[in-house]
C-alpha cells in the first residue's frame, strides 16, 4: 500500500518535472521574445518621437485643438501620448505572441481576435484626430470668411461647423470599431435632422423678415453701397 | 522683334476693344519704325473679346488719323489651356516675347480704359531706349484709394528689399527681354497660394534680381471692375505674395542695405481730394468685431503683447481710435514670421490680417480727413521709416525658434 502510494506520488513528481521542463523553454521563448519586444517598442518609440518632432505633429495637435483637449484630461502632448501608445500597441503585440508560444489552449483564439482588432482600433484613431483637424480648419475658415464679410454671430457659425464635423469623425470612428453601429448611426441621423430642420424652421419662421432684408441687402443694394462706401485698397 | 505687347483676357468684349485700339495708335506713333507685335492670351472667353481684338486689329486707325505705319502691325491672339489665370497668361506673353527675341515688353490690363497712347511710350522707352528692365506705373489717384499699397505694400517691400517703388502691384508695366528671359527661369510660378499675385512676383523676382528699375507716371488710376474693392482677394494678391516671398529671398532681405530711390519718369505722386463717401463707422465695427472674434486665431499668430495692445485699442472710443504706426508695423512683422513658420494655414493667416487692416485704415482716414497731398505724403514716408526701424525685430522673430 505504502509503495503503491510512494510509486503513484513519484510518478506525479516526474509527470511534473517533465511538464514542467517541457513548459520551461517556452516560458523561457516567450520572456525572450517579450524582452525583444520591449527593446524594438523602445527603438519605434524614440524613433516615432523623432519623427514626430521634425514633423511639428505637435503643431498640427495644437491646430487641430487636440492639445487642449488631452491638457484638460491631465494627459502629455500628443506626439509623447501617440509614441507611448504605440510602445505599448508593439510591445503588447509582442507578449500575445510570447503567449501564443505558451500554448494554452482557448487562449490562441482570444489572442488572434485582438490582433484582428488592433487595426480598427488603430484606423478608428486616425478618422478621430483627422475629424478633429478638418473641424478645426473648416471651423476656422468659416469663422475669418465671416467676420471679414461682416456677417452676424461668426462664433456662433463656426462652433456649430466643428461640432458638425466632430460628430460626424465620432460617428465614423464608432462605426469603425463596431460600437453599436445601427444606434450612433440613428442618433446621428435624428439629430443632424432635428438640427437642420430647426434650422430650417427658425430661417423660414422667426426669421423670415430677417431673411428678407438680408437678401434684399445681398442682391439689390449692396452692390450699390459697396461701390459707394468701400474704398478700393490697390 | 524690337517690341512685344501683350494683352491677358478673359470676357473682357466691354473694354478690350478701347484698350488694343490705344495700344495701336500708341505703337503707330511714337514707333513707327519698330517691328512690334500685340500678342492676346486668352483664358476662354465665353464673350467676344477675341472678335473683338481681331475687329480692333483691321480697324484701319491710319485711316483716323495722321498715322503711317512703315511696317506691318501684326496682331496675335492666342488660348490657353485650363481657364482663366494671370499666371498662366503671363507665362505664355513671356514666352511669345522669348520666342520672338523682343527687346522690350509691355503688360497691359484689358480693363484699362483710361489708358492713352501715351502709355506705350512712357512705358516701352525707358526699356528700349535706356536700358531699364522693368518700369512700373504710378497713377493719379484719389487720396483715398489704393490704401492697401500705401499702409502694407509699399512701406514693407521698401523697408526690405530696399527700393522705393511706389506700385509693387502693377497690372500695366514694361520689361526687358533680359528681365522676361529670366523669369522664365526662375521659379516664381511656383508659387503655393494658387498661382495668385502674378504681376507682383515679377515685381519682387526683378527687385530680387537686382534688376534695373523705373517707374513712369501714367496719369489717372480707373477701376472698373467690382472686385476691385474686394480686401481679402487684393490682400492675397499682394501681402500673400510679398510674404511668400521673404523666404526665397532671406538673404537678401536681411542684408542692411540702404533703401534705393527709384528713378522716375513723370510725377511721382499725384493725389485728387475730391469729396468721396467712405463708412468709417463699417471700418471700425469690421475691427472691433474681428478683434473679439478671432482671439484664438490670433492668438497663434502675435504675440501675447502686440494682442492685448490690439484688443486694447479696439476698446477705444471711435472717436479715440487709433492704430498707432508702431504696433501696426509690429503687427505686419509678426504675420509675416507666422507665415514664413506656417503656424496655421498661410491662407487663413492673410484672412486675419484683413479686420486689422480696416482699424489702421480707419485711423488713416481719420488722420488725414483734411490733409493735403503733401502732407498725406508725409504720413506715409513716417509709416515707412517705422518699418525701416523696426525691420530688426522682423528679423528676431524670423530667426527665433519656435
Amino acid at each position: 500500500m505504502w509503495e503503491m502510494i510512494m510509486g503513484e506520488l513519484d510518478h506525479a513528481m516526474q509527470e511534473l518535472a517533465r511538464n514542467f521542463a517541457h513548459f520551461l523553454p517556452r516560458l523561457l521563448a516567450m520572456l525572450i521574445i517579450a524582452l525583444l519586444g520591449w527593446v524594438v517598442a523602445y527603438v519605434i518609440k524614440f524613433s516615432l518621437r523623432g519623427i514626430l518632432r521634425i514633423a511639428k505633429f505637435d503643431k498640427l495637435s495644437d491646430n487641430a485643438g487636440a492639445t487642449q483637449l488631452l491638457n484638460k484630461l491631465a494627459l502629455p502632448s500628443s506626439s509623447e501620448l501617440l509614441s507611448r501608445t504605440v510602445f505599448w500597441v508593439v510591445w503588447l503585440g509582442f507578449i500575445l505572441l510570447g503567449v501564443q508560444v505558451l500554448g494554452i489552449v482557448g487562449l490562441q483564439e482570444h489572442i488572434a481576435r485582438i490582433f484582428l482588432y488592433l487595426p480598427r482600433l488603430f484606423v478608428a484613431l486616425l478618422i478621430f484626430f483627422f475629424g478633429l483637424v478638418a473641424a478645426s480648419f473648416f471651423s476656422r475658415a468659416a469663422l475669418l470668411a465671416a467676420v471679414n464679410a461682416g456677417s452676424p454671430s461668426p462664433g456662433l457659425l463656426a462652433t456649430l461647423i466643428r461640432s458638425i464635423i466632430i460628430i460626424f469623425a465620432v460617428t465614423m470612428a464608432f462605426e469603425q470599431l463596431g460600437l453599436g453601429e445601427r444606434t450612433i448611426l440613428v442618433a446621428f441621423a435624428i439629430a443632424f435632422g432635428a438640427l437642420m430642420l430647426g434650422l430650417a424652421i427658425a430661417f423660414g419662421i422667426g426669421g423670415r423678415d430677417l431673411a428678407r432684408r438680408f437678401l434684399e441687402r445681398r442682391f439689390l443694394k449692396e452692390t450699390q453701397e459697396q461701390k459707394q462706401d468701400e474704398l478700393s485698397p490697390l | 522683334m524690337d517690341l512685344l505687347v501683350g494683352v491677358p483676357t478673359h470676357n473682357n468684349a466691354a473694354t478690350v476693344g478701347e484698350v488694343v485700339q490705344a495700344i495701336r495708335v500708341g505703337l503707330l506713333k511714337y514707333f513707327p519704325r519698330e517691328r512690334v507685335v500685340i500678342v492676346n492670351a486668352d483664358g476662354g472667353s465665353k464673350d467676344s473679346t477675341r472678335d473683338v481684338i481681331a475687329a480692333a486689329s483691321i480697324n484701319d486707325v491710319q485711316h483716323s488719323s495722321d498715322l503711317y505705319a512703315l511696317r506691318t502691325l501684326h496682331c496675335i491672339s492666342t488660348i490657353y489651356e485650363g481657364g482663366p489665370a494671370s499666371e498662366v497668361a503671363l507665362r505664355a506673353i513671356l514666352a511669345a516675347a522669348e520666342l520672338s527675341r523682343a527687346k522690350a515688353c509691355a503688360i497691359i490690363a484689358p480693363e484699362s480704359t483710361s489708358i492713352t497712347p501715351d502709355w506705350m511710350e512712357r512705358l516701352l522707352r525707358p526699356v528700349y531706349r535706356d536700358d531699364f528692365d522693368l518700369v512700373t506705373p504710378l497713377y493719379r489717384r484719389h487720396k483715398f484709394d489704393g490704401l492697401l499699397l500705401r499702409n502694407l505694400v509699399y512701406p514693407m517691400t521698401r523697408a526690405l528689399y530696399a527700393k522705393r517703388l511706389r506700385e509693387p502691384y502693377a497690372v500695366e508695366f514694361a520689361f526687358s527681354g533680359r528681365l522676361g528671359s529670366h523669369l522664365l527661369e526662375q521659379q516664381v510660378w511656383d508659387h503655393g497660394a494658387g498661382g495668385v499675385g502674378t504681376e507682383m512676383r515679377v515685381t519682387l523676382a526683378a527687385m530680387a534680381g537686382q534688376f534695373r528699375l523705373g517707374q513712369t507716371f501714367l496719369g489717372t488710376k480707373q477701376h472698373l471692375d467690382s472686385g476691385s474693392a474686394d480686401l481679402v482677394p487684393a490682400m492675397r494678391q499682394t501681402v500673400g505674395t510679398l510674404f511668400w516671398s521673404l523666404d526665397a529671398n532671406f538673404q537678401l532681405w536681411s542684408a542692411n542695405h540702404p533703401t534705393e530711390s527709384i528713378p522716375t519718369f513723370g510725377a511721382e505722386h499725384d493725389l485728387t481730394a475730391e469729396p468721396i463717401r467712405v463708412n468709417r463707422k463699417r471700418l471700425y465695427q469690421l475691427f472691433t468685431s474681428g478683434v473679439g472674434e478671432l482671439e484664438p486665431v490670433l492668438k497663434s499668430i502675435v504675440s501675447a503683447q502686440t494682442l492685448t495692445e490690439i484688443q486694447s485699442i479696439a476698446k477705444l472710443a471711435e472717436d479715440d481710435f487709433r492704430y498707432p504706426h508702431e504696433l501696426w508695423v509690429k503687427t505686419a512683422y509678426e504675420f509675416a514670421a507666422s507665415y514664413h513658420k506656417s503656424v496655421i494655414n498661410r491662407d487663413h493667416i492673410i484672412q486675419a490680417l484683413a479686420p486689422l487692416y480696416r482699424g489702421k485704415v480707419y485711423t488713416f482716414l481719420l488722420e488725414n480727413r483734411d490733409a493735403s497731398a503733401e502732407e498725406m505724403e508725409a504720413h506715409v514716408e513716417t509709416l515707412c521709416l517705422t518699418f525701416e526701424r523696426l525691420k530688426p525685430y522682423l528679423l528676431d522673430l524670423w530667426n527665433a525658434k519656435e
